[in-house]
């Protein structure tokens, strides 16, 4: 325990950058936990009086086309955002680690269902993908989730292949299988923990990814309908007005948007140059 | 050398076909489980049962999935690819008509982000550490973190309401004037086939913006992936010799190192294309740029779902093409690929 959160600062303090995606991080996930509570207005409350107002004291981020508070909308937003990227990723990292140990260490038939199904995945531009799958089973957050976890579900899948396939014939795998571990153990508790932390740098990097395909589903109209304030649906709000010169309504959400996207790419960055400095670009 | 080019496309060719079966199956799955009922939807609202029982005949969706299937794919070879309710054109003439708009906007858009990212990433690779390497990174991570979207409108608000550089961001041409005659499809290269300059410099204003917000998305993976091969071929041995062998700096550079580097590049453009893909459909409902992705919407706002599956299977089409062509450049370019094969 002691050695894991020492290692952790290090991770952290090693690269003044990550230190700040990692502050920032920090932030963000602050502001999921307390959006309604921090919100200085609530979100839905329409106010036609003050429509279409620019920033002000009162209104930090100004008001859009029926007096919503921008800021308080784009606070709120934070939690829905994140709970889809996360649970997006979290899927795909579960299902597809699964699926990708099993196929690089039984090989044989196991192996050709999941690569043949990744490659049908990967057949397909993703986020095109990922809009034929909102549109056939429906509008709802539960799908977007769905259709963003399916399309990052081979870079899980191809990548856990390939780690226990170099894993699976190695000294300690035979180690175990000999004091009696049966082979599912075997790749359970000791080839996939070794695995682990080349596919924790995808999942980092994954986020933002994750983040801006569900974020650009919903700016065209699929899965979250308004008024649920989410990002993409404020930009998307907010893009009919540019043209009048209304810029804060699409800005600011778009804005909160980019730096959460911005800290995940950061951190995942971090983490692979200290994890896995051979990758680094 | 040439029969095992040969061997080398038709090879490509037999790879590339379980991916087209996938594309075509998968399609077929997503679009039955669409929500909604097609027949009532094409009966529309007035129609009595009978009706309705009548059009879900005509289009074969009483039969049972598999001979649903076999009707798909004997339409799929004759090219039909349905009837659009919104518009009543067949699919394929819509879609063949938009298509132009998407490709000259991916493409230029593609030449763009290649024209900046490559140099950037060159000049990175050259001088680890400096400004410039550093500008790059900045670049780099900042790009893949702008969702298109939202690049889009932030450009719109700059260039067309603060300075009024650009035209007004809605579609392909401004209603003065009227569209050149179709050789291509691509307005900026018909026009100046049809020698006129004016309407040709009219089309290319209106595809600016797009453009570079599409490319400014894709530019950082390339930009990426050439600065990280550069490094890798510069520090090789095959350089080492060359330098000490007295050539001079810019042959070592572009002849030996960049040509070398330019594989793994190649091999991540399959990766920029599905990106591409995707945010041309963003980029397209910025701008009201009156492409496939456009239309797709269109059609899914009013679940009308035949435009929809031909968009998404025209798509994935191309993109299958695409890794296809990569896959064939890729052994031009490196004979030891040729050779394997």
């Amino acid at each position: 325990m002691k050695a894991s959160l020492h290692h952790a600062r290090y991770v952290i303090t090693e690269n003044p950058v990550t230190l700040f995606a990692f502050g920032l991080l920090v932030l963000i996930v602050l502001v999921a936990l307390l959006g309604p509570w921090i919100a200085p207005y609530d979100p839905l409350t329409t106010n036609t009086v003050r429509k279409l107002e620019p920033p002000s004291r009162a209104h930090w981020f100004g008001t859009d086309q029926l007096g919503r508070d921008m800021l308080s909308r784009v606070l709120v937003a934070t939690r829905l955002d994140l709970i889809i990227a996360i649970g997006a990723v979290g899927l795909s990292f579960l299902v597809g680690t699964a699926a990708g140990a099993c196929a690089g260490f039984f090989g044989g038939w196991t192996d050709r269902i999941v690569s043949r199904l990744s490659d049908a995945i990967m057949a397909f531009p993703l986020f095109v993908l990922a809009m034929a799958i909102v549109a056939a089973l429906g509008n709802s957050i539960g799908n977007v989730i769905l259709a963003t976890a399916i399309i990052n579900l081979p870079f899980y899948a191809r990548m856990a292949r390939a780690e226990v396939n170099v894993r699976r014939e190695s000294g300690y795998v035979e180690a175990a299988r000999l004091s009696g571990n049966s082979a599912g153990r075997a790749l359970a508790f000791h080839v996939v923990p070794n695995a682990m932390p080349p596919m924790m740098v995808q999942v980092s990097l994954n986020l933002g990814w994750a983040m801006l395909n569900a974020a650009g589903l919903s700016f065209i109209g699929l899965g979250i309908r308004p008024p649920t304030p989410e990002w993409g649906i404020l930009v998307a709000e907010g893009a009919s007005f540019i043209l009048s010169g209304e810029w804060w309504i699409a800005l600011f959400p778009g804005l909160a948007l980019m730096v959460a996207v911005f800290c995940f790419n950061l951190l995942g960055d971090g983490l692979r140059d200290i994890i896995d400095p051979r990758r680094r670009t | 050398m040439r029969g095992s080019l040969f061997r080398l496309v038709g090879k490509r060719f037999a790879a590339a076909l379980p991916a087209l079966v996938a594309v075509v199956v998968v399609t077929f799955l997503l679009m039955r489980a669409m929500p909604g009922d097609p027949a009532a939807y094409f009966a529309g609202l007035s129609a009595t049962k009978e009706a309705i029982e009548e059009i879900r005949k005509k289009l074969g969706l009483d039969r049972s999935l598999p001979e649903q299937f076999v009707f798909y794919i004997r339409d799929l070879a004759r090219g039909d690819l349905g009837q659009s309710v919104t518009t009543g054109q067949p699919v394929t003439t819509e879609i063949a008509t938009r298509l132009p708009a998407s490709l000259e906007l991916t493409l230029f858009a593609l030449v763009l982000a290649l024209a900046v990212a490559l140099p950037l990433g060159v000049l990175a690779a050259t001088r680890p550490g400096s400004w410039v390497d550093h500008l790059s990174r900045v670049l780099t991570t900042t790009g893949v973190s702008l969702p298109t979207f939202f690049t889009g409108l932030l450009l719109i608000y700059v260039f067309y309401y603060l300075l009024g550089w650009a035209p007004a961001p809605l579609g392909r041409l401004d209603s003065v004037w009227s569209p050149p005659a179709r050789a291509t499809g691509f307005y900026v290269i018909d026009s100046l086939l049809a020698g006129d300059p004016a309407l040709a410099w009219a089309c290319a204003k209106q595809l600016v913006l797009p453009a570079i917000t599409m490319a400014l998305f894709v530019m950082a993976p390339i930009a990426r992936m050439t600065r990280a091969s550069m490094l890798g071929a510069l520090g090789s041995d095959f350089i080492r010799t060359a330098r000490a062998s007295g050539l001079t700096r810019a042959t070592v550079l572009y002849r030996y190192a960049f040509r070398n580097a330019m594989l793994p590049v190649v091999t991540t453009l399959g990766m920029v294309f599905s990106f591409m893909l995707g945010a041309n459909v963003l980029v397209e409902k910025v701008f009201a740029w009156p492409g496939i992705g456009s239309f797709a919407l269109d059609a899914l706002v009013a679940s009308d779902y035949a435009p929809v599956q031909g968009f998404v299977l025209t798509m994935a089409s191309i993109y299958v093409l695409l890794n296809l062509t990569i896959d064939i450049l890729y052994g031009l370019i490196d004979p030891r690929v040729r050779i394997e094969a």
